[in-house]
């Protein structure tokens, strides 16, 4: 799953940058990896791939803004209520 | 409106003849197809390519005074020429002419460099002084006809466009990385760099001296907004607003030749179009750009303006295709990367105009930066309000009411859409606050900058254009700071150049600005921002001023900026055609060293998708196959060669 989503990020939002230049904690808003419309294009990518439904109450940094928030976050979703 | 083009020889006239200059008149044929003329003497040589629209027999150029010293070649119109002249004739001057060209010469012989203040005008000029061994060149104050120059250390070229003087072959033809590095950050060059090494641009409101192989610049006006100004009351400001307006085009209607209007179906083309209706006697004939893709096309309301002000409406309808099509022709026109495809349409626009049998037409180019017409004032204004309080969880819920028009915008969270206009603790005491998210967005896209264009950057393009604003300027209020940036940088850099002049004059086409009259501009930068947005309501005043004239739908219709498709133009079933293939093809990318060949072809790979749906992306890619186009069209040859 964390690769998945790695590769999602470097192809779409660093366009292949070294695998060195984005750690797992480092926060898309404040590296400026995700713009406005980023945002929608990666809940569009963990909604398909991961047959999940993300609700707009969802939509926050904790959830989203990092590669481990996103594997915690999905994890999370998967889990059975 | 014409071209021009001419070198002052600096020693022993080795870098240029008349040959020369035949050469560089060639090259902007397309910008004065009715007639072409060249002085020269030995050490100054002008030309110049007509485009008759004032005084059609007499109005031939290079043109001298009375005992043939002093000589000019001028592009543009002066449009207070007839009150000029008859000051000029009662102070004893004898006119041969009844063109505004003659004007300037005697202006000139009074006043020297002074006479700038006395032209309400658009143009670029050079005269040559020959008593004096003097070259003056001069650019109108808000940057609308261009002005390039450069240097060999033998001559002194300058012209109209850039392709002119390196048809010189004396100018080494090389990008400058720090170039391509501004339009990737600030969507333009900031003068007087341009998109190439040894080529500059003469700033806007500039004039320049060259005198015994030294050149001098120096700049003749510029628009105060520190918001001192002495207040007039709404009413009267109202009134005041709609006099200058009905002048200013009045004035622009002076022509010897039919002019038309064009009509986005926004506000300010309407108000524009209306003036010349209602307060002229002229018939008129109105030209628009339709979309095939809806979610750009506002020919329901262009109708509706027409059908209002009974015109004769003439209309192009624009695809994908036509855009992808014709993008390479319009770099050749713009002579820079752009980073939208928004000049091809009006390329295509200004085909139609000229096909109808016209050669001028007014626009409402210049409403927006001088009555707080852009989103980013309104976006401004918000971000100021709520950097007094930011904790506040109310007030940047007023985000929401920005661009209502963007359905990605509209559709993110409030936490995201918080976080991209937060632009940290520095507030409003950022000297760049109101550009900040926008520019700092667009400078993500550097990422696709190959390594050599990295080492050649000398620094941030942001820090660079921060030091070229006014003394005082971090004191000025933040909306106020805004336009300022807009009337100075996107407004000559973009608006007027990449969608104006070049895509206009490439089919002989003249645009004229009411709102960019001088003395507009003057009068609205002391009006009190609350009558130019009132609440977040843009251009208050002028919807006000001009409400019973226009069709209700078209003063109360939320404003739509004019974009066009951008990423979409180029892929269709995930394939593009050939050219941008080519141009986009790891083995062009690598040849021609700007960019990285990974970064990009993971682009074009979200391209063939139908992925890109951002503008950051858009942005890339439009900017990354001009930059291309312009390499192929302008150096052809890898990089490093050229440099």
């Amino acid at each position: 799953m964390r690769d998945r989503v790695r590769k999602f990020i470097f192809d779409n939002f660093l366009f292949g940058a070294d695998e060195g230049s984005l750690k797992d904690d480092d926060s898309f808003l404040e590296q400026g990896i995700i713009d406005s419309t980023g945002i929608l294009e990666l809940v569009a990518f963990l909604g398909e791939q991961f047959n999940i439904q993300i609700n707009d109450d969802e939509l926050m940094p904790e959830n989203l803004d990092s590669v481990n928030c996103i594997v915690n976050f999905i994890t999370r979703k998967k889990q059975p209520a | 409106m014409c071209g021009i083009a001419g070198f002052l020889n600096l020693n022993d006239g080795k870098d240029a003849s008349i040959a020369t200059l035949k050469r560089m008149l060639s090259s902007i044929r397309h910008r004065g197809p009715d007639g072409a003329g060249v002085y020269y003497d030995g050490r100054a040589c002008l030309g110049h390519a007509r485009l008759s629209i004032i005084d059609l027999a007499g109005g031939t150029q290079p043109m001298c005074n009375e005992d043939k010293s002093v000589w000019i070649t001028f592009n543009g119109e002066i449009f207070n020429y007839i009150e000029l002249r008859e000051g000029l004739l009662k102070k004893g001057h004898v006119l041969k002419t009844h063109s505004d060209t003659e004007v300037i010469i005697h202006l000139y012989e009074d006043h020297g460099a002074e006479c700038l203040k006395y032209l309400n005008g658009q143009f670029a000029f050079a005269v040559w002084d020959k008593n004096k061994g003097e070259l003056f060149l001069a650019r109108d104050r808000l940057g609308i006809r261009p002005l390039f120059y450069a240097g060999s250390g033998g001559a002194f070229f300058f012209a109209s466009e850039i392709k002119a003087i390196f048809a010189a072959n004396v100018i080494e033809r090389a990008m400058d990385p720090d170039a391509l590095d501004e339009i990737f950050t600030l969507w333009c060059t900031v003068p007087p760099r341009t998109a190439f090494k040894g080529v500059s641009e003469l700033p806007p409101a500039h004039y320049m001296t060259v005198k015994n192989g030294v050149a001098s610049i120096k700049q003749y006006w510029d628009v105060d907004l520190s918001g001192c100004g002495e207040e007039l009351g709404f009413e009267d400001s109202m009134e005041a607003l709609k006099g200058l307006l009905i002048d200013a085009t009045r004035l622009r209607l002076r022509a010897d030749v039919p002019v038309g209007a064009y009509l986005s179906g926004g506000l300010d083309s309407s108000v524009t179009t209306a003036l010349i209706r209602n307060f002229s006697s002229a018939p008129l004939q109105t030209f628009s750009v339709a979309f095939e893709d809806g979610d750009y096309d506002e020919s329901v309301y262009q109708k509706e303006m027409a059908r209002a002000l009974g015109t004769e409406h003439h209309e192009i309808r624009c695809s994908y295709s036509d855009i992808s099509e014709n993008f390479a022709r319009v770099i050749w026109h713009t002579e820079k990367p752009i980073l939208r495809t928004a000049p091809v349409p009006l390329f295509l626009l200004s085909g139609l105009v000229r096909k109808n049998g016209f050669k001028v037409v007014l626009t409402g180019e210049g409403a927006d930066e001088v009555l707080g017409g852009y989103d980013i004032f309104r976006e401004t204004k918000i971000r100021q309000f709520w950097a007094r309080f930011p904790d506040s969880a109310h007030r940047p819920m007023l985000l929401k009411k920005l661009y209502p028009y963007l359905p990605a915008f509209q559709g993110q969270s409030k936490f995201y859409r918080e976080a991209f206009f937060n632009t940290g603790a520095a507030g409003t005491s950022d000297i760049l606050f109101s550009h900040r998210p926008r520019w700092r967005t667009a400078s993500r896209n550097r990422l696709f900058f190959s390594d050599w264009m990295r080492g050649m950057l000398k620094g941030s393009a942001e820090d660079a254009y921060a030091k070229t604003l006014p003394a005082g300027f971090e004191g000025w209020p933040p909306v106020a700071r805004a336009q300022y940036i807009e009337l100075k940088n996107l407004l000559p850099g973009y608006i007027l150049s990449s969608q104006g002049d070049r895509v206009s004059m490439a089919h002989s086409i003249e645009g004229r600005f009411p709102f960019l009259d001088h003395r507009v501009v003057e009068f609205c930068s002391r009006l009190p921002l609350r009558y130019k947005i009132r609440g977040l309501n843009e251009k208050f005043i002028l919807k006000k001023a001009m409400k019973p004239h226009l069709p209700e739908n078209i003063v109360k219709r939320t404003k739509q900026p004019y974009l066009a498709p951008d990423g979409k133009s180029f892929f269709k079933s995930g394939k593009a055609s050939d050219y941008v293939e080519d141009m986009l093809s790891d083995e062009r990318i690598t040849e021609y060293g700007y960019f990285n060949p990974g970064p990009v072809r993971l682009l074009v790979n979200k391209c063939r998708r139908g992925a890109v749906t951002g503008f950051r992306d858009n942005m890339a890619l439009v900017g990354i196959l001009s930059v291309q186009i312009l390499h192929r069209q302008f150096l052809k040859g890898p990089v490093a060669a050229a440099l």
